[in-house]
């Protein structure tokens, strides 16, 4: 197995997903010519032509609107929103329009569209340059939402969300791009709903995603060295979130910690805490504990975002209080 | 409906969608029809004039009063009286209602609850038309009052920038709601084409002929690789925003002035002086009452939606 860089392993995707399927289209601010903000579209231009890979004005209500109607004539666009900040913008087309045209047309067409947008901080991006609202969609009947790991996720959920008939919101983490991670050599397409166990252990689960799974694996190796062997499962789908594999890892280690970069209030660990403890409560030792950032703007100067984002320390406080 | 058709037909289709909105109104009144429902009564040229010459693939984004442009475009009607009515059989299975009937087969992408939504929609399937390589269009209808939306806007430029097949239609009812349009909107759609350099016509939106005469070079144009173009339709709207609106924010000198420009009077008239015997006039209007009937019999008679299927049917079925 090789490595490949994540941003690197969302241009291949983009670019085997167009090589496979001549109605895949890729619409943005700056994703042609320039090659996209952090680079994920490059060369599909050359590649592809200016009839498939199209630069669009600063109009983000226009591109998801004109995505959706894309989709029910014929297209599978994947569209990019340079920040997940500014996915504020597209909320009509993708709320009221993508995520409803299948139910509400009593199932007449479905909606491939693939909106790829970037969350998270670290890179002292600011307020509007940082935040994590996958929950906002999540909570949308009739989206799904995504988001990758590393190079090999962010490959295998990509085709997926690109090959789904449904309007799939893919989140990358803009602190992940420059990382490189294990590659296959035959990359396939991988399932939306299924987690994967990023560390096997059997005294605590910590359930992640994204960016924060990298955090959660850093608190593992310190937990271990303290006796602690904590199970990692990294859900790579949001909604659907795989409820039978958490389930499952919380029947072996009988605690659960739920670990998001997004503000803990109202957020995915606050369903998923809510419905393990239902569904799992004869399994439970222990409280369900969550770790996300505080209910605050995502802050710029160094110190301030370094306080604000959760890291290791936090998490193992949090496994030390589940398992208590 | 698709292609150029005779007048006698336009004539027709003006009566269909008449009739139907007013068999609504009534059903409406009795509580026969549940929700909202937003009635084009006096605006039915504009739907006939231009949507009956689309052709089946072009494709159509409405708006929340789409009754005409959804029939003009050749909805079926007992699906479309069981969608109104929230029954199994409708076009969306009861799901949507008034403010959403589809029929995708036939090209029409919905009537929309967010004002200006379909303009955005109409505008990416007409870039799936050229990116496709298909010589059909797409056409987006908006009232005056989505002239306040931003969306609109962003529509414009884009089409402009990306020479989409797009037909964009207003039509100016003079009303955003409750609200006279003139306190709504600074400026004039003709003035806002030219900024965006888009080929710009405005027509007697209440005369059928006159409507469609001025939409054939249109769609040329646009079919021919053209880019968009902005057809204005000033026109009336005789009945409330919704049905149950008083309308007590309206002049009565000025609703009953309405009957004047009356497109079903003016298309009968232009009938009658084309020679056209009362007697033809009046058989029209009978089959038009006897297609109602059947298709409302029909739709009445049909089941209510099953929950289970509804609830099933929010994401697509997954692959085996």
């Amino acid at each position: 197995m090789s490595t490949l860089g994540y941003g690197r392993a969302v241009n291949r995707a983009l670019a085997d997903a167009m090589e496979a399927d001549p109605s895949v289209v890729v619409w943005g601010e700056d994703i042609a010519a320039a090659g996209g903000s952090f680079g994920a579209t490059r060369g599909l231009l050359d590649r592809f032509g200016s009839t498939r890979v199209v630069d669009m004005p600063i109009s983000e209500a226009a591109i998801a609107g004109a995505a959706t109607g894309a989709a029910l004539s014929g297209l599978r666009p994947v569209i990019e929103i340079m920040f997940m900040d500014f996915t504020t913008l597209v909320m009509d087309a993708l709320v009221n329009q993508a995520a409803k045209a299948r139910f509400m047309f009593g199932g007449q067409r479905s909606v491939p569209l693939v909106l790829r947008t970037p969350h998270g901080g670290g890179v002292n991006a600011g307020p509007q340059h940082s935040q994590c609202l996958e929950a906002w969609f999540a909570h949308v009947p009739g989206l799904k939402v995504v988001c990758p790991s590393d190079a090999a996720s962010a490959y295998g959920l990509l085709r997926a969300a690109i090959d789904d008939p449904d309007p799939v919101i893919f989140i990358e983490h803009k602190a992940l791009y420059a990382t490189k991670s294990d590659f296959p050599e035959d990359p396939q397409p991988m399932r939306l709903g299924e987690a994967a166990i990023a560390r096997p252990g059997r005294d605590l689960t910590i359930v992640s995603y994204g960016g924060a799974v990298h955090t959660a694996l850093s608190a593992a190796v310190e937990l271990a060295a303290d006796g602690i062997e904590a199970e990692v499962i990294d859900l790579r789908s949001i909604q659907p979130w795989d409820e039978a594999a958490v389930l499952a890892s919380v029947a072996r280690t009988h605690h659960l910690v739920v670990v998001h970069e997004a503000v803990e209030m109202f957020g995915v660990g606050a369903e998923i805490a809510a419905r393990i403890a239902d569904i799992g409560f004869d399994e439970l030792d222990g409280p369900i504990v969550r770790v996300g950032a505080p209910f605050m703007p995502v802050p710029f100067a160094r110190a301030l975002e370094i306080a604000y984002l959760p890291d290791a320390a936090r998490i193992i406080a949090a496994a030390r209080r589940a398992i208590d | 409906m698709t292609g150029v058709m005779d007048p006698s037909m336009l004539y027709r289709q003006l009566l269909l969608i008449r009739r139907c909105e007013e068999r609504l109104s009534t059903l409406f009144a009795d509580g026969l029809v549940p929700g909202f429902i937003h009635l084009s009564i006096g605006q039915e040229a504009v739907s006939v004039g231009i949507i009956s010459q689309l052709r089946t693939d072009d494709t159509v984004a409405s708006t929340h009063r789409g009754h005409g442009h959804a029939l003009a475009k050749g909805l079926p009607l007992e699906g479309f009286f069981a969608e109104l009515l929230g029954r199994e059989g409708g076009l969306c299975r009861g799901r949507g209602g008034s403010m959403h009937v589809a029929d995708m087969d036939i090209g029409m992408l919905g009537a929309n609850g967010i004002v200006g939504a379909g303009a955005s929609i109409a505008l990416g399937s007409a870039l799936a038309h050229k990116t496709l390589g298909r010589d059909a269009i797409a056409a987006v209808v908006f009232g005056d009052g989505a002239l306040a939306e931003g969306l609109v806007h962003e529509t414009l430029n884009m089409a402009k920038l990306l020479t989409a097949p797009l037909l964009i239609i207003c039509e100016n009812n003079g009303w955003s709601e409750f609200s006279p349009t003139d306190r709504q909107i600074a400026f004039t759609l003709g003035g806002l084409a030219s900024a965006y350099g888009i080929r710009y016509e405005e027509v007697d939106g209440n005369n059928v002929t006159a409507v469609h005469e001025a939409a054939t070079p249109m769609i040329a144009h646009v079919r021919g690789g053209g880019g968009p173009v902005i057809l204005e339709c000033r026109t009336t709207r005789v009945r409330g925003h919704y049905e149950g609106d008083a309308q007590k924010y309206r002049d009565s000198d000025e609703i009953d002035s309405l009957a004047e420009r009356d497109p079903i009077r003016i298309a009968a008239d232009a009938l009658r002086a084309g020679g056209a015997a009362d007697a033809a006039l009046t058989a029209i209007a009978d089959s038009v009452e006897q297609e109602i009937d059947v298709a409302l019999t029909a739709a009445r008679a049909g089941p209510e939606p099953d929950f289970t299927a509804a609830r099933a049917d929010v994401y697509s079925p997954v692959a085996a």
